[in-house]
């Protein structure tokens, strides 16, 4: 067996730290606290985790079907203007079709971010705050978007 | 003028199985330093070996400070779970030979846990998850006079799960057991797997409860880290799935 040990750095001895003044262990983040939460009982997790599938499901055929219509059928992007859209929302269906897609999509896309921040955001205040931030913006872009589909005037002035 | 003798012997050196491998050791020490550091060591080692075997030589004949956890020493007690090349394996089951010993071996303790020295990390948090599934054959009425009687199909249900060692290798190689340690992690969920599908127990429904929580099952991102660490070769990703597929369909 070869002797010799090669130190890539090698243990500096720290002047501050000894036998009975240990440095602190290496904690990971958030790690699990001593005592566990008490369950709650509810199935939000649960109805979260099949709204993502379902939502999901259905967006691809809403999604799909919407940019086949605005972006390649009769001569693309540049028939869209503000008659065309005046005109499909003329018909209920397509009321539906683009309210059911506001709705799926921003409820799909918060719940996805909202558990992008359950992961990552490690201290408890930015969880609170993106978290706010993100229901504030959803909320507003769904209720906007409601309200333009319902009230949508194709003889404003 | 060489012996016969001699030459045996030289051609027996010559064939030595022996290799020099560097193992490349992630270095804490609390009483000496709150820094980590890397150091290297030049170890001469049958391929055949395994990392263990390395970490013993290190330990025994070059420096006695190097800390770790072991056992059995072979793949049962789940003593020595670590980081070897970036991928979470038991020291004593991953042989040098299927390391590529050219390059050196990086040895790392477990993520996700609080390291106390070296490769030991505290394990607390994770036995802690592990409690928290009830771990134990629950039952009501009184005590059959004769062993609990069960089919082979109904043992075979759960038999994948009955495998864990409880080494952690899954549980610290999940990503969101990294960023978020309140997760109860593959290993407990495995564990709650075991006793929710066998037909001799009665709180299964005590135990998908506590998994349907924030912090239960549908943290789980199917990534199949868990399923790639595990020395078992139990099939966790699978396992966790069938959970949720288990509470999903227990009341529609």
């Amino acid at each position: 067996m070869s002797a010799d040990t090669t130190s890539a750095i090698g243990p500096v001895k720290d002047a501050s730290f000894d036998v009975d003044n240990p440095a602190p262990y290496i904690e990971a983040p958030r790690k699990r606290t001593g005592k566990t939460p008490r369950a709650t009982r509810g199935n939000f997790e649960m109805a979260a985790w099949l709204f993502m599938r379902l939502s999901g499901v259905v967006l691809v055929v809403l999604v799909l079907g919407h940019l086949l219509i605005q972006l390649f059928l009769d001569g693309g992007v540049s028939k869209i203007g503000f008659a065309f859209v005046a005109g499909r929302w003329a018909s209920p269906f397509w009321q539906v079709w683009d309210l059911l897609m506001l709705w799926l999509a921003m409820l799909h896309g918060a719940n996805g971010l909202r558990t992008v921040i359950n992961d990552y955001a490690e201290r408890a205040n930015t969880r609170l705050w993106l978290k706010g931030l993100l229901y504030t913006a959803t909320v507003f872009t769904i209720l906007l978007g409601t309200l333009v589909i319902f009230t949508f005037d194709p003889n404003i002035r | 003028m060489a012996t016969p003798v001699l030459d045996k012997v030289e051609a027996e050196s010559a064939a030595s199985p022996y290799i020099t491998v560097t193992f490349r050791i992630r270095r804490f020490n609390p009483e000496i330093s709150d820094a980590v550091v890397w150091e290297d060591f030049q170890v001469s080692i049958d391929p055949k070996e395994r990392v263990l075997d390395g970490l013993h030589k290190i330990k025994w004949d070059m420096d006695g400070t190097l800390t770790f956890r072991r056992s059995c020493a072979h793949g049962i007690c789940g003593s020595d779970a670590m980081r070897i090349n970036g991928k979470n394996r038991l020291a004593c089951k991953t042989l040098i030979k299927d390391l590529n010993p050219e390059k050196p071996i990086t040895v790392e303790p477990i993520k996700g846990l609080t390291v106390m020295k070296d490769l030991v990390v505290d394990m607390e948090p994770f036995f802690q998850a592990y409690r928290d599934v009830m771990p134990f054959l629950v039952t009501k009425g009184n005590e059959p006079t004769r062993e609990r009687r069960q089919s082979a199909e109904d043992r075979e249900r759960f038999d994948d799960t009955t495998k864990c060692i409880l080494c952690a290798a899954c549980t610290s190689s999940c990503p969101v057991f990294w960023n978020d340690g309140q997760y109860f992690g593959p290993a407990a969920i495995v564990n709650a797997h075991r006793f929710i599908f066998d037909s001799r127990d009665e709180a299964g429904e005590q135990r998908l409860e506590i998994l349907n929580d924030k912090d239960g099952v549908w943290r789980c991102r199917t990534t199949f880290n868990c399923t790639d660490a595990c020395p078992r070769g139990i099939e966790i990703t699978k396992a966790i799935q069938e959970v949720k597929r288990a509470l999903i369909t227990r009341r529609f």
